[in-house]
């Protein structure tokens, strides 16, 4: 057809053109006639039975028990306890700089598979995916294998004065290796969409690459960004399994707030263990809204213009 | 503008954060106002009152506040943080082959269980059995967990403490009164057919059986079968195993603990550590030791305690090898390929 050659060469990465169709003008609808009433309510009323029993209820049974006792128990679980308050300490530590390594890692892995095209860049774009096809409790028995005193880099961090195992540096390393793949899966494709085609203009008008990636490219890829570090920060506060391993269950040193709600169940302490859980809980929840506020300006296309005032 | 407020304040908080998290790796030596017990998994209730015990007659002695940290998990898998790199001051694990296999990391001297009266027990404890309230499946002996019907939870004997002296007690529970090594095997081999769940530590097993509601007998410490039951509200009840008309038997369940040389040496903690562990042997501590159901070392206290244990036949576990060594136990037990791989797998 004669529209179709209208259609630049080069534009393989836009969105196709839809070809003008006579028969089908208007936006299209589902057809609400197609399937019967009672399938549709079938299948609405089961999606929200299973919703609500896998999610919905273990969500109230959490502040149910954490406010069994009052709010003012409730408080006292949560703050009165020297070792609860090191753990949600340590989580607000921990978490942030894992996700701070990840921004960094992930924009740079993003670029390099987004932008070039090199050998082995299959391997890298697996390698990247392989945090979360590893259980993390092994990813936490490779940093005590990696970083024990009887292996070389263990041994000379140990003579040098530095502890990485059992210690908040281990934690940092073991949340941000299960955690490297959010940021990193979420800009590749942002990336990919965007093309190359206005750093290569700003290139030829002149900009460094520093330029370059401030005034280009992390504009136009801060939702998708933002969107990476929020999940990333989500999975990396909650995070247990790996940090299990490297933390040595320290109380008061190395508990996290995941591995203090176990230690809490686990000594009788229902209520403040789910009294910390809802914290927990309330974090995934202030997540859910982040990310519900942020996905429809991922949808929308990124601003035209090279030069945005 | 706003935006990028938002960004500077969250990129100095990165920042701050990052500083302090290496920091945190940094040790710092001579800092010797810490010690760090690495421990058990069902100790926790025990060191949690040692701990303040101790903190208060060490100030009034020696003017310094000392904080004790205490670190819990499966004995075996605390054996084998320590030999990573956990720097623990003083090791309180399940038994002597998880302390012994610190020193082989090279961290603790020879003939460490000779440092500390009564061969570094500053208590024992034995293995007893947990049943649902009026003891619906009737378990009144070992012989009893044989039975099909019978479902038996216990923790892991390779990284638990609690797994291994369960595991003995069941082993012993046959050669004791008499019987052979093969009778032995296929005992043991038939209560291990039906252990639902294996947990890795004490306490897990504890919640399998207490909370999740998930076997009819639970092989546990006598500690943690008192403060099991206790934490119930009247659900579950303890059971001696013994013939009727016969004294229970047992396992005579040994828990070593040890100054962790090396890293004493090196943080600057020797004097504390010692400490902490010669206070162990003092008559207040034996008596919070007997409150929370161990055996204490001091036959004045455990006189006084008497009505909390009843009298049982507890056989020393380094009876069921002929050299009497614990090296020759874990080899001939527990070691890779060894008797419980050997029942463990086949069961499948």
């Amino acid at each position: 057809m004669a529209v179709e050659t209208l259609i630049p060469a080069s534009g393989g990465r836009q969105p196709p053109v839809p070809v003008p169709d006579p028969g089908a003008d208007g936006p299209r609808s589902p057809d609400r006639a197609a399937d019967p009433w009672y399938v549709r309510y079938a299948l609405v009323g089961l999606t929200l039975l299973i919703v609500g029993g896998l999610v919905g209820l273990p969500l109230v049974a959490v502040f149910h028990h954490a406010l069994a006792n009052g709010l003012g128990a409730y408080w006292h679980n949560l703050t009165a306890d020297p070792d609860t308050r090191h753990a949600v300490f340590l989580t607000l530590m921990v978490a942030p700089v894992a996700v701070g390594l990840n921004v960094i890692f992930g924009i740079a892995a993003a670029w390099v598979i987004a932008r070039f095209r090199f050998p082995g860049r299959t391997i890298l774009t697996t390698l990247i995916d392989l945090p979360f096809s590893v259980s993390p409790v092994v990813a936490g028995l490779v940093f005590v294998l990696l970083f024990s005193p009887t292996g070389p880099l263990g041994g000379w961090l140990r003579d040098n004065g530095f502890q990485v195992l059992f210690a908040p540096p281990g934690l940092v390393l073991a949340t941000a290796f299960v955690t490297f793949p959010f940021v990193a899966r979420e800009l590749i494709p942002v990336l990919e969409a965007i093309g190359p085609e206005e750093e290569l203009a700003a290139r030829s008008l002149g900009a460094s690459g520093w330029e370059l990636f401030w005034r280009i490219t992390l504009p136009n890829m801060k939702w998708g960004l933002l969107y990476g570090v929020i999940l990333c920060n989500a999975r990396a506060m909650g995070e247990f399994g790996a940090v299990y391993v490297v933390s040595g269950r320290i109380g008061g040193r190395t508990d996290t707030m995941p591995l203090r709600v176990e230690k809490l169940f686990q000594e009788y302490n229902t209520p403040a263990a789910f009294g910390l859980a809802s914290v927990l809980t309330l974090l995934a929840l202030v997540t859910l809204v982040a990310k519900v506020l942020i996905e429809p300006r991922l949808r929308e296309k990124p601003p035209p213009s090279v030069g945005e005032p | 503008m706003w935006a990028q407020l938002v960004f500077a304040v969250a990129g100095l908080y990165v920042l701050g954060a990052a500083a302090w998290v290496i920091s945190a790796g940094v040790v710092r030596p001579n800092d010797g106002g810490e010690l760090l017990n690495v421990a058990c998994d069902p100790t926790r209730e025990l060191w949690r009152d040692l701990n303040a015990a101790f903190v208060r007659a060490y100030d009034e002695k020696h003017g310094i506040r000392l904080t004790v940290r205490q670190s819990h998990g499966g004995s075996g898998s605390q054996a084998r943080a320590v030999a990573d790199g956990l720097a623990a001051d003083v090791i309180t694990l399940a038994l002597w082959t998880d302390t012994d296999a610190v020193r082989k990391a090279g961290l603790i001297d020879a003939g460490w269980e000779d440092r500390l009266p009564n061969r570094s027990l500053p208590y024992t404890s034995t293995i007893v059995f947990v049943v649902r309230r009026g003891n619906p499946k009737g378990v009144r002996d070992w012989a009893d967990l044989a039975r099909p019907d019978v479902a038996v939870v216990t923790p892991n004997p390779k990284t638990s403490g609690n797994g291994k002296w369960s595991f003995l007690a069941l082993w012993g529970s046959v050669v004791w009164r008499g019987g052979t090594a093969a009778e032995a095997r296929e005992f043991v081999r038939g209560v291990y057919g039906h252990v639902p769940v294996l947990d890795p530590a004490a306490r897990g097993a504890t919640m399998t059986f207490a909370q999740k509601g998930i076997g009819d007998v639970h092989l546990t410490w006598e500690n943690e079968a008192h403060l099991e039951v206790a934490e119930a509200g009247g659900t579950l009840e303890i059971v001696y195993p013994g013939r009727p008309g016969e004294r229970p038997l047992s396992v005579l369940a040994e828990p070593h603990v040890a100054v962790v040389d090396r890293n004493a040496d090196r943080k600057g903690t020797r004097a504390a550590a010692e400490a902490y562990l010669q206070f162990l042997y003092t008559e207040p501590a034996q008596e919070v030791i007997a409150r929370h159901h161990h055996r204490p070392a001091s036959p004045a206290v455990f006189a006084r305690h008497r009505d909390r244990f009843p009298e049982m036949d507890l056989c020393r576990a380094t009876t069921l090898v002929p050299s009497g060594r614990w090296d020759d136990i874990q080899r001939a037990f527990f070691a890779e390929g060894a008797e419980f791989d050997q029942l463990y797998t086949k069961k499948k």
